[in-house]
């Protein structure tokens, strides 16, 4: 019983589902069987926009195995409202329905699904299946709908418009002593999680089905389902207890959620559908953005005027939007800021959430600006930043719940060896290489959703929590272990959670980063109603230690319930159970925002990245020997997990500044790049000494737990940082991203 | 991916007589021609498993030099004591490619045979000159960066991807085949070959022929030698511009200079011509400066591509002068010295 004194919250805990992972024990969607499992295989367009004329279906029919191909002709029938359609992260607009008809509104859209007896007849099959189109006119290059950019309408649900422009940055930018304009541009990228996007659709009988699902939200997709075809949520269940990463492409149902779905109720028949490295590229991804930035500064180095107007991609049947130039108006002390955000529509699917989105590309447009602002100022980058270090976000004129910004500046700052930076670019070398330090700042909202969350108690001193939380990787099933332990004084191996099932308690999409704060809360509500539970038996109990005691002079320690005072004074949580004839203790617990605190605070996690980096001053191959991301995010739950969050994030930051970029063929509206081969991200050898730093920060307000969340805070700035590291070295200022090397010595 | 037939041979006749059917295609480590077949870029009827074969030995010639089996796999070749003391350059040119595990599975023959990286080679959806002779190239006015800016046609701007026949090219390898009419040897310049009007041909050799082995004459470079490749990451991504250079030295002037470029054109370029420019000459940078610029005389970009004709030019410089000063680059560590 020692261990149980540890305090489990802040101690660097393993994966509690390490183990299954790492011996295969742990099954992903496609892992799972059925008897009688049929394999779908979707075929893909062609072309980018136009309508299928006809499709040749004849010879894959004809292959042994092949049961049926379903196409826009013969589909089984979906819900036909719009509303239908519409998941819980959908974006206005009219939702993608898979052979609805014979439209194309993009390359790679599905026009038909192969239902095989085995994956290889399918494949073959599938292979099989041609088409033949009337081509329309497509435009896949958003430097030509540029100018068409549109304000959205319709404006996506928990997704703040830019504010109102204050002051007047037009005159300020004129009247200024320094003074930079610049265009960035920031190429779309693709999420590419290991695992390949799957469903297995097991079907249970007459319209019930159990869905193996790569989702980040199983009762997002069992709802999807549900309406889409007319069932009754109960009948449907939807289980994703372990998902091979997403980073934000699993946040909406995917097609081939649709497909195996549609296929087995049509068939009666489970059905397995898995999408190809290839189609994933055809899916959500990150718009590309084009970024217009002007900024001013006074002799002082004080901001005195912030423009920034960013232009995004999106489909024909979607207004996808991000929050990308809101950080522009609150990451500094401004008086005049205005800023502005349209959507170009382009023949692709449309774009989702992926890793801070909006974040990830506005901060790092505007981090670069505010470097090139400093260098005109003639003010170290990191200097000017803390002169216009904002108190309040000004956007709103709201006060931060917490921001421990100076102390990431501060502990990054000594790490790095910023001391070591010369303020001229272009003046360090080493051998061949330029050497440079650069820095930017980073900002992700901390949310609080709502969630719900049950836990269970038995007489073995056996805790069971349970949300329909998904873990993606982050370590969701670790934190909520350590929080029940914690609040009940149990060891973490007598806690075990369940999530990944749309059984389970209400739980939003695993996105935002907000999992550990909702569900954390709502965990550690069900926990609290259990105690008190507890604590009424015994003080009931006969002699019992605690009858004098009220609720707060006791606390659950070594799986015991004790007097605060005293702690040698209580009784075990199996004594108190079997005294009072109790199988099992249930509680429930709630998590949901704070409505009335957010009338006057704002929550955000912060960071500080700083780089070196060194350039080949002839070849411009870059290397960045050493990253420094110090965060405050309030609490860290687990130092472990919440380490390798940051991590990742720098690394798909590092990605985003050197790497990553969807290569599109404009001529024939396809990505051409469609594999792991030649869509690049980072490899080993790219990543060196990544540092991370949790800073102290106290915040009582921002969620029950004092948590703010980690998932996407280490990409924010990371590729802002890069570049200015890069400018730094070689005094060159790339503003297209990725910085390939041919940008670098042309 | 498409029905096909296996059957596995177990003697080099018993290959070669297999493939001789029309359709047929070699399987060595697979990493190549399994993923073509699944993208359905190469359709084969049958493929013949020739990993039986006893193709698997690194021996010694009798003239010197060293005869590699052609299933000896990239990892074996690279970590072979003989190949690391006396021919590093291949080592080294090796271990800039791929991966670990990609090299354990790779051959020696597969190598010499993988087909180009082009894009639109990859993808049956999209018009391919190699893929679908007569349907045009969509590369050219197309996205190019990977592509050719030496001895392209209009027919095809596709490169070689290979890192390990750049440094064969420098070694002056031969490739031993074996067909219905017996062995032959091919000189390693002869077995690529340029685009031209049928880029569906990426060498010389027939269908009905088997890489048997590549032949390694002896080399005197000592130490002067190197494997430079330049790529969009550190590691693991094909060659936007390799150079392997190796110098025969003597009282500080350059005797007999090899250079070949990988990345820049159809098949690993050697310009005999231009390599005349630095035999007799001091090892300085300004030889060097010259021999880049006549290597890069006829060079013609793409559009995307165009910033490789500028980095060839670098990179050849830099090569050379690892080569000369005895330092030649090191795979594991990323810093170009
Ligand atoms: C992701 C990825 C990254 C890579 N990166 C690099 C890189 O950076 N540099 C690099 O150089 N390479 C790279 N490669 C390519 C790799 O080197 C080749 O795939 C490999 O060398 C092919 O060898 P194999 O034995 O697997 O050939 P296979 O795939 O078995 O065969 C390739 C072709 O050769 C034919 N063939 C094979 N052996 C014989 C024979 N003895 N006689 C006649 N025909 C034969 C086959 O029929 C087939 O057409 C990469 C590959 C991948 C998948
Ligand atoms: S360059 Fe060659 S391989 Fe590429 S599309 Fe053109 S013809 Fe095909």
């Amino acid at each position: 019983m020692e261990t149980a004194n540890i305090h489990h919250i802040g101690n660097p805990t393993n994966r509690v589902d390490g183990r299954l992972k790492v011996t295969g024990a742990a099954r992903y969607a496609a892992e799972h069987e059925a008897s009688g499992l049929l394999h779908g295989v979707i075929v893909s367009a062609t072309v980018a926009a136009g309508r299928v004329v006809s499709l040749e279906t004849e010879r894959a029919l004809s292959v042994p195995g092949v049961v049926e191909i379903f196409t826009h002709e013969n589909r089984g029938s979906g819900a036909w409202l719009d509303r239908n359609w519409k998941d819980e992260v959908a974006p206005p607009g009219h939702p993608f329905r898979p052979l609805h008809s014979d439209r194309i509104l993009f390359a790679g859209q599905p026009i038909a699904l192969v239902v095989a007896e085995t994956l290889e007849a399918a494949r073959d099959a599938a292979s099989l299946v041609t088409a033949a189109y009337e081509v329309e006119q497509h435009c896949t290059e958003l430097e030509v709908k540029r100018s068409e950019a549109y304000e959205p309408p319709e404006k996506r649900s928990g997704i703040p418009p830019p504010p109102e422009p204050r002051g007047k940055p037009e005159d300020a930018f004129e009247r200024a002593r320094h003074r930079i304009a610049a265009d960035y541009r920031i190429r779309a990228e693709h999420h590419n999680p290991m695992e390949l996007f799957a469903t297995t659709c097991v079907y249970e009988g007459k319209d019930k089905l159990t869905i193996y699902e790569k989702t980040q939200g199983s009762q997002n997709s069992q709802g999807y389902v549900a309406s889409v075809f007319g069932l009754k949520t109960k009948n449907v269940r939807v289980i994703n207890h372990y998902v091979g990463g997403a980073f934000g492409s699993a946040l909406r149902p995917q097609q081939q959620l649709f497909f195996a779905v549609m296929a087995s109720l049509e068939l009666k028949r489970s059905v397995r559908v898995v999408l190809t490295r290839s189609q994933m590229f055809y899916i959500g991804y990150r718009p590309e953005t084009r970024h217009a930035i002007s900024m001013a500064a006074d002799n002082e180095g004080r901001l005195t005027s912030i423009i920034h107007g960013a232009v995004a991609a999106t489909s024909h049947y979607e207004d996808y939007q991000e929050s990308i130039v809101n950080w522009s108006g609150m990451m500094y002390h401004c008086d005049n800021v205005k800023l502005s955000y349209g959507l170009a529509k382009l023949n692709t699917a449309t774009p989702c959430d992926m890793r801070a989105p909006g974040a990830a590309v506005g901060v790092t447009a505007f981090e670069c600006a505010v470097d090139e602002l400093a260098h005109e100022a003639g003010i170290d980058p990191l200097e000017f930043r803390k002169r216009n270090f904002a108190t309040l976000d000004e956007n709103m004129g709201k006060q931060f719940t917490s921001k421990a910004l100076s102390a990431c500046y501060h502990q990054g700052a000594a790490r790095i060896g910023w001391e070591r930076r010369s303020a001229e670019p272009g003046a360090v070398r080493d051998g061949h290489e330029l050497v440079g330090l650069g820095m930017a700042t980073g900002m992700w909202e901390a949310f609080l959703m709502k969630a719900s969350a049950e836990a269970k108690l038995t007489p073995d001193g056996r805790l069971q929590v349970s949300t329909a939380a998904s873990d993606i990787g982050t370590g969701t099933w670790t934190i909520l272990a350590q929080i029940g332990a914690d609040a009940l004084g149990l060891p973490v191996e007598d806690v075990t959670p369940m999530i990944g099932d749309s059984s389970l308690p209400a739980s939003p999409v695993e996105g935002g980063s907000w999992t550990a704060a909702s569900n954390g809360s709502a965990v550690l509500a069900a926990c609290e109603a259990i105690k008190q539970t507890l604590f009424k038996h015994a003080r009931k109990m006969a002699n019992s230690p605690l009858t004098a005691a009220s609720f707060d002079e006791v606390v659950f320690l070594s799986g015991r319930i004790a007097l605060r005072t005293d702690p040698d004074r209580g009784l075990s949580l199996p004594e108190v159970m079997h005294a009072s004839d109790l199988d099992e203790i249930r509680g429930s617990g709630k998590a949901a925002p704070k409505l009335l605190q957010m009338r006057k605070y704002v929550s955000y996690t912060h960071s500080a990245v700083f780089t070196e980096v060194r350039v080949d001053r002839d070849i411009g191959i870059v290397r960045i020997p050493k990253i420094v991301c110090a965060v405050a995010a309030g609490k860290i739950i687990n130092p472990k997990t919440a380490r390798s969050q940051i991590l990742g994030g720098v690394v798909m930051g590092i990605g985003m500044a050197l790497h990553e970029e969807a290569m599109t063929d404009h001529r024939l509206g396809k990505i051409m790049n469609h594999n792991l081969a030649e869509y690049h991200v980072p490899a080993h050898a790219d990543i060196a000494d990544i540092e991370v730093i949790f800073v102290d920060e106290q915040d009582e307000k921002v969620s029950p737990l004092g948590v703010k969340g980690l998932g996407e805070i280490g990409i924010v700035g990371t590729a802002a940082a890069v570049a200015n590291a890069i400018f730094s070295a070689t005094g060159k200022r790339v503003r297209d991203f990725p910085i390939t090397l041919d940008k670098i010595i042309r | 991916m498409i029905r096909f037939d296996y059957v596995r041979a177990n003697s080099v006749a018993e290959a070669v007589t297999a493939l001789s059917s029309p359709g047929t295609r070699a399987l060595a480590g697979g990493t190549n021609l399994v993923d073509l077949m699944k993208y359905d870029v190469m359709k084969p009827r049958r493929v013949v498993d020739i990993n039986r074969l006893p193709l698997k030995d690194i021996s010694e010639r009798e003239s010197g030099g060293l005869r590699i089996g052609a299933l000896v796999t990239n990892t074996a070749l690279a970590w072979d004591a003989r190949v690391a003391k006396r021919y590093p350059l291949l080592a080294s040119a090796i271990l800039a490619g791929a991966s670990p595990q990609l090299r354990n599975a790779a051959t020696t023959g597969g190598n010499l045979l993988q087909r180009t990286r082009c894009y639109y080679f990859y993808d049956t959806s999209t018009p391919c000159n190699k893929r679908e002779p007569g349907s045009g190239c969509s590369a050219i006015g197309g996205l190019n960066r990977i592509h050719a800016i030496l001895g392209a046609s209009n027919s095809c701007i596709a490169v070689h991807p290979s890192d390990m026949c750049v440094a064969l090219a420098a070694l002056d390898a031969e490739v031993e085949v074996v067909g219905p009419q017996g062995v032959r040897t091919i000189p390693f310049p002869e077995f690529h070959r340029l685009p031209g009007d049928d880029p569906q041909q990426d060498n010389t050799m027939q269908a009905d022929e088997l890489i048997t082995a590549v032949i390694l004459p002896p080399a005197n470079f000592g130490r002067n030698h190197t494997y430079l490749k330049v790529r969009d990451r550190l590691s693991y991504a094909f060659a936007l511009v390799s150079v392997a250079a190796a110098l025969e030295m003597r009282d500080g002037i350059v005797r007999d200079a090899r250079v070949a470029l990988g990345g820049v054109a159809h098949k690993p370029w050697r310009d005999n011509e231009a390599e005349d420019l630095l035999n007799g000459e001091r090892p300085d940078e300004t030889t060097f400066r010259a021999f880049a610029e006549r290597l890069m005389r006829d060079a013609k970009g793409q559009g995307h591509n165009d910033f490789k004709i500028e980095l060839a030019r670098r990179t050849i410089l830099r090569a050379l002068m690892q080569a000369a000063a005895g330092t030649p680059q090191n795979q594991s560590d990323k810093v170009i010295r």
